[in-house]
């Protein structure tokens, strides 16, 4: 599949919301874990040789689980093929829980139903669309699943 | 650098509701022609495919921080997709009609996670705001108890559309509850991808700096919120609570 590989590289290099250098294995090869500095930009997860300034490779984070395993680690796989995992070992059951917290909320689809909630509680309390003020109430990404009157 | 292409095409193919889709004419990186693909955009991935229904994309564009623009290219309706960087390769579309262009105009100017994001914080400080406010007691009656359940992930909403709302609440309040706390008029399109307002608005003015974890060892974010779930119940606690001192209220003084 092709892909603009030089804006990825580019979204690679923008400030992080959580990095880390976190022991990481990829579902082939055997499961080794190695040391990687993990890089988490918008709904992608980056990974890097610690020295290197290009990621080796890039996760893009919709659809999948974020499972937390046996002690300090935590695992990405995605829905089609639950198997195969990617797994990080932290340095602590600390840091683990905090990559599994902010990961779960690092999808699009994600934001997409917080969005909805938030727009749906505020019509709730006010009777009136907050998305209205800013023209994007018709808007098909921010359509409610479940219409309330 | 790899990508799991895999999983990319599982997003792009599978039934959650995408967020435009139809036919545009794509011209190649070095060759001038065009070429009739298939569009689909979920979140900030543009997708594109050969048929309508081929079973994998041909290609995808990452649409985080790109401008889009309205071309002076000589087809009518063409657009471009354009990234800051100096290499950068800029996609020109064209779309069969005037309507499909200044639908896909708004749909990509708006798709970043970005953008997103800002709107989500935006809806999430109000509801705070107005939950913390709350003390008049202004609920509408109209609405039953329920409780918003957020769906189990995985399932995806249908494209209901929502009735344009009246500017004017209900009398039953009695007292204004919408309380515009925000300055700006209207939310910027993103952060990177304001290359077009189709109103000729003026800019809002930018947005005061999101607080970032740098690269290294992550410091321990003050949590946000939390999670929506527990934001959920905290606000419905609240709400219950309310409306039942409002509907008292209302009933008046027993004797």
């Amino acid at each position: 599949m092709r892909y603009n590989e030089r804006e990825l590289l580019s979204l690679a290099r923008q400030p992080a919301e959580k990095a880390a250098e976190i022991r990481m294995s990829v579902p082939k090869k055997g499961n080794v874990l190695k040391k990687r500095l993990v890089k988490l930009v918008v709904n992608f997860l980056f990974y890097f040789r610690t020295d290197e300034a290009e990621p080796i490779g890039a996760l893009l984070l919709e659809h999948c689980k974020i499972t937390k395993e046996e002690e300090n680690v935590f695992s990405i796989s995605f829905i089609e093929e639950p198997e195969r995992k990617y797994c990080f070992e932290c340095a602590t059951e600390e840091q683990c829980q905090e990559w599994v917290e902010a990961l779960k909320r690092a999808s699009y689809e994600f934001l997409r139903r917080s969005l909805i909630f938030y727009r749906n509680e505020i019509q709730k309390m006010t009777g009136k669309d907050p998305l209205e003020q800013y023209g994007i109430s018709e808007e098909a990404r921010f359509q409610l699943g479940t219409h309330r009157q | 650098m790899k990508l799991n292409e895999r999983s990319l095409a599982f997003y792009a193919t599978c039934d959650s509701p995408a967020d435009n889709s139809g036919f545009l004419y794509k011209r190649g990186e070095r060759h001038t022609a065009y070429h009739r693909r298939w569009f689909v955009l979920k979140g900030n991935m543009l997708f594109y495919f050969e048929e309508r229904d081929s079973r994998e994309p041909v290609g995808v564009i990452v649409l985080e921080g790109c401008n889009v623009e309205l071309c002076d290219a000589a087809e009518n309706y063409a657009f471009a997709i354009r990234f800051g960087g100096t290499k950068s390769r800029t996609y020109v579309l064209v779309a069969e009609n005037q309507a499909a262009m200044e639908s896909w105009v708004k749909s990509l100017s708006r798709a970043s996670f970005d953008y997103m994001r800002l709107v989500v914080r935006e809806l999430e400080k109000q509801l705070q705001e107005m939950s913390q406010g709350l003390a008049g007691g202004c609920v509408d009656s109209r609405e039953p108890p329920g409780l918003w359940k957020p769906k189990p992930s995985g399932l995806e909403e249908s494209r209901e559309r929502l009735p344009a709302l009246p500017a004017i609440l209900p009398k039953e309040n009695g007292c204004a509850v919408w309380n515009n706390v925000l300055g700006a008029d209207r939310l910027p399109d993103t952060s990177g991808c304001a290359g077009h307002d189709e109103e000729g608005n003026p800019r809002p003015p930018p947005l005061p700096p999101r607080r970032r974890v740098s690269n290294g060892e992550a410091a321990a974010v003050a949590q946000s919120p939390s999670t929506f779930c527990r934001l959920h119940e905290q606000y419905s606690r609240e709400v219950a609570l309310l409306r039942q001192d409002w509907q008292q209220r209302q009933r008046g003084p027993r004797p």
